[in-house]
């Protein structure tokens, strides 16, 4: 089975929701064109990042009766769509949320489970944390979304992965930094690390996509990448500027990688389970 | 072995895309500079030139009457180079009347009505040619409080700030600053004979080396001791990040309501943009 995977790694108008609608309209027409059957955008792709003060007022529900759902999800009848807004609950608590669309209906909603509260980051301070990390079922397999810190935590890919994810959705928007002699950020080079550890150890296809443009100071550095079982990168974006990048992933690759690797077979979750008992009961 | 190499392309990329970015956002095209005829200014200026165009660009040269020959001979090498439009001001005549005031003026009261002189011309010069002012202190110099606040410090987005004096150097070189710009020592020019390493009593390669530890790599200044550097030397460039501290904020505001700006009205420059 064939997956025409695209990422959007688009940057954002802060706060002006219905600018940044707009932009995704405009992507999933282009997703269209080029045949994709899923299409990526990065975290708080609907709102712009550096937030602040503005979270209560760019939040939205991820229901029909809402104006920028709607047409999203009209959408995702032609193409399935994850997409990254403000996610406001019934108390008015405000989560960093990715939506799964798809054939008109949401299927997943997942929190930001880790909010960066350090360094330059003050998610903490602005928006709830998610509290709970599920795969769910799409029409191309088994998937869980996480969004940028998530990941940056070797946790959340774990239990995806035992959850039945054999496709990882990472968004991110995440800020450039670390400039040394080498031809890559320290942010980029970080974040490409990891994606294809995770693919490589949990024989899994993962794929990332990261906003780009500034906010102030900040640059968030784009290059989308897709990383396949066995580790190896499928396809990249470039750095620094809008792009829509489109992969073709053969998901009978999974089998392949699987029956050389039986990584997932042989993972030994009764012991993770007891060792985890015992660490975490130590007073 | 503290080695302070960035990657010049990236560098250049980032800086030449966010000047881009930051200045169209708010609705402008175009950008002004003071140039110094030092190499803080050229670069920045190579910089916007690269982001914005030629023709996008004006640059200044505001000498005074003690200023040196060549600090407006160097402007013009590089106004020449880039062939942008450019404007020269003699600020002799709007800063005297304040100098003359007190025979026994210092040189750093001098020295600071000189740099924020430059910076009402930079910013009136900002509204006829609706040029965004571009700001050219780097980090080492921010740290240091080695500046005028409102006079030099003054801008609305500055692109090296980021970058210690030692990479500005090797930036500026990669970008083709002319060689007398790179060559010459780094000076303020607000008196005769005055150069910034003389003046702050340590070189930038030495400073610039402490500071990254002390701030990029977070070391303690214990850490920076056994490092090698003299301790003397260590708790003088500690004290004087400290000391200035005031120079790289905003006037704290005293809170009285629930809600107060720079504590807990928090919106980014970029705000629907």
């Amino acid at each position: 089975m064939k997956l025409n995977l695209a990422l959007a790694q688009i940057s954002t108008k802060l706060g002006d929701v219905e600018a940044n609608l707009e932009k995704h309209l405009h992507y999933i027409e282009e997703a269209k064109k080029q045949k994709a059957d899923l299409l990526v955008f990065p975290e708080l792709s609907l709102t712009g990042y550096v937030l602040q003060d503005l979270v209560a007022s760019v939040a939205h529900k991820p229901i029909e009766d809402d104006a920028v759902f709607k047409p999203l999800l009209k959408a995702s009848h032609d193409l399935d769509l994850v997409i990254g807004f403000v996610d406001e609950d019934s108390r008015h608590r405000f989560y960093i949320a990715s939506a799964y669309l798809s054939g008109g209906k949401v299927l997943h909603v997942h929190h930001k489970v880790y909010l960066p509260t350090y360094g330059l980051f003050d998610e903490g301070r602005f928006f709830a944390w998610g509290d709970s990390i599920r795969s769910f079922d799409t029409r191309f397999g088994r998937a869980g979304m996480l969004i940028c810190e998530d990941f940056w935590h070797a946790s959340p890919p774990y239990l995806l992965w035992l959850d039945g994810a054999d496709l990882m959705l990472f968004s991110s928007a995440s800020p450039g930094r670390g400039l040394n002699d080498r031809e890559k950020l320290e942010s980029a080079r970080w974040v490409e690390r990891v994606s294809k550890a995770y693919a490589s150890m949990f024989t899994s296809f993962v794929a990332h996509c990261n906003r780009v443009g500034f906010e102030d100071g900040l640059l968030f550095w784009g290059g989308a990448t897709v990383n396949d079982p066995n580790g190896e990168l499928v396809a990249q974006g470039p750095y620094f500027e809008e792009a829509l990048t489109v992969a073709e992933l053969d998901l009978n690759q999974l089998r392949r990688t699987r029956a050389r690797l039986p990584l997932l077979r042989d993972e030994r979750t009764a012991l993770v389970q007891k060792e985890l008992n015992r660490i975490l009961s130590r007073g | 072995m503290v080695d302070l190499t960035i990657n010049t392309d990236v560098a250049r990329e980032i800086l030449t895309s966010f000047i881009r970015s930051e200045v169209t956002r708010v609705g402008y095209s175009r950008a002004v500079i003071n140039l110094s005829g030092g190499l803080d200014s050229a670069l920045s200026c190579v910089l916007v030139v690269e982001a914005l165009g030629a023709e996008n660009v004006l640059a200044l040269r505001l000498p005074y009457r003690t200023s040196s020959p060549d600090s407006l001979e160097h402007a013009q090498l590089l106004i020449d180079q880039l062939r942008i439009p450019s404007e020269t001001i003699d600020i002799t005549p709007m800063a005297e009347p304040l100098i003359q005031r007190d025979p026994n003026i210092s040189n750093v009261r001098k020295g600071n009505i000189l740099a924020r002189m430059r910076m009402i011309v930079l910013y009136d010069k900002s509204e006829v040619f609706k040029g965004l002012p571009i700001g050219t202190s780097n980090k080492t110099e921010i740290l240091l409080g080695y500046s005028t606040l409102w006079g030099d410090m003054a801008s609305a987005i500055n692109p090296i700030g980021d970058l210690y004096k030692t990479q500005v150097r090797q930036l500026s070189r990669a970008l083709g600053v002319p060689a007398p710009i790179l060559e010459k020592p780094p000076s303020a020019d607000l008196w005769q004979g005055q150069t910034d390493e003389g003046e702050l009593g340590f070189t930038y390669d030495q400073v610039d080396k402490l500071l990254y530890l002390l701030v990029d790599q977070r070391y303690s200044p214990q850490e920076c001791i056994e490092e090698g550097f003299d301790e003397k030397f260590v708790h003088a460039v500690i004290g004087r990040v400290r000391r200035n501290q005031f120079k790289r904020m905003m006037p704290p505001i005293a809170k009285l309501s629930n809600r107060t700006i720079g504590y807990d009205f928090l919106y980014l420059r970029d705000w629907g943009t």
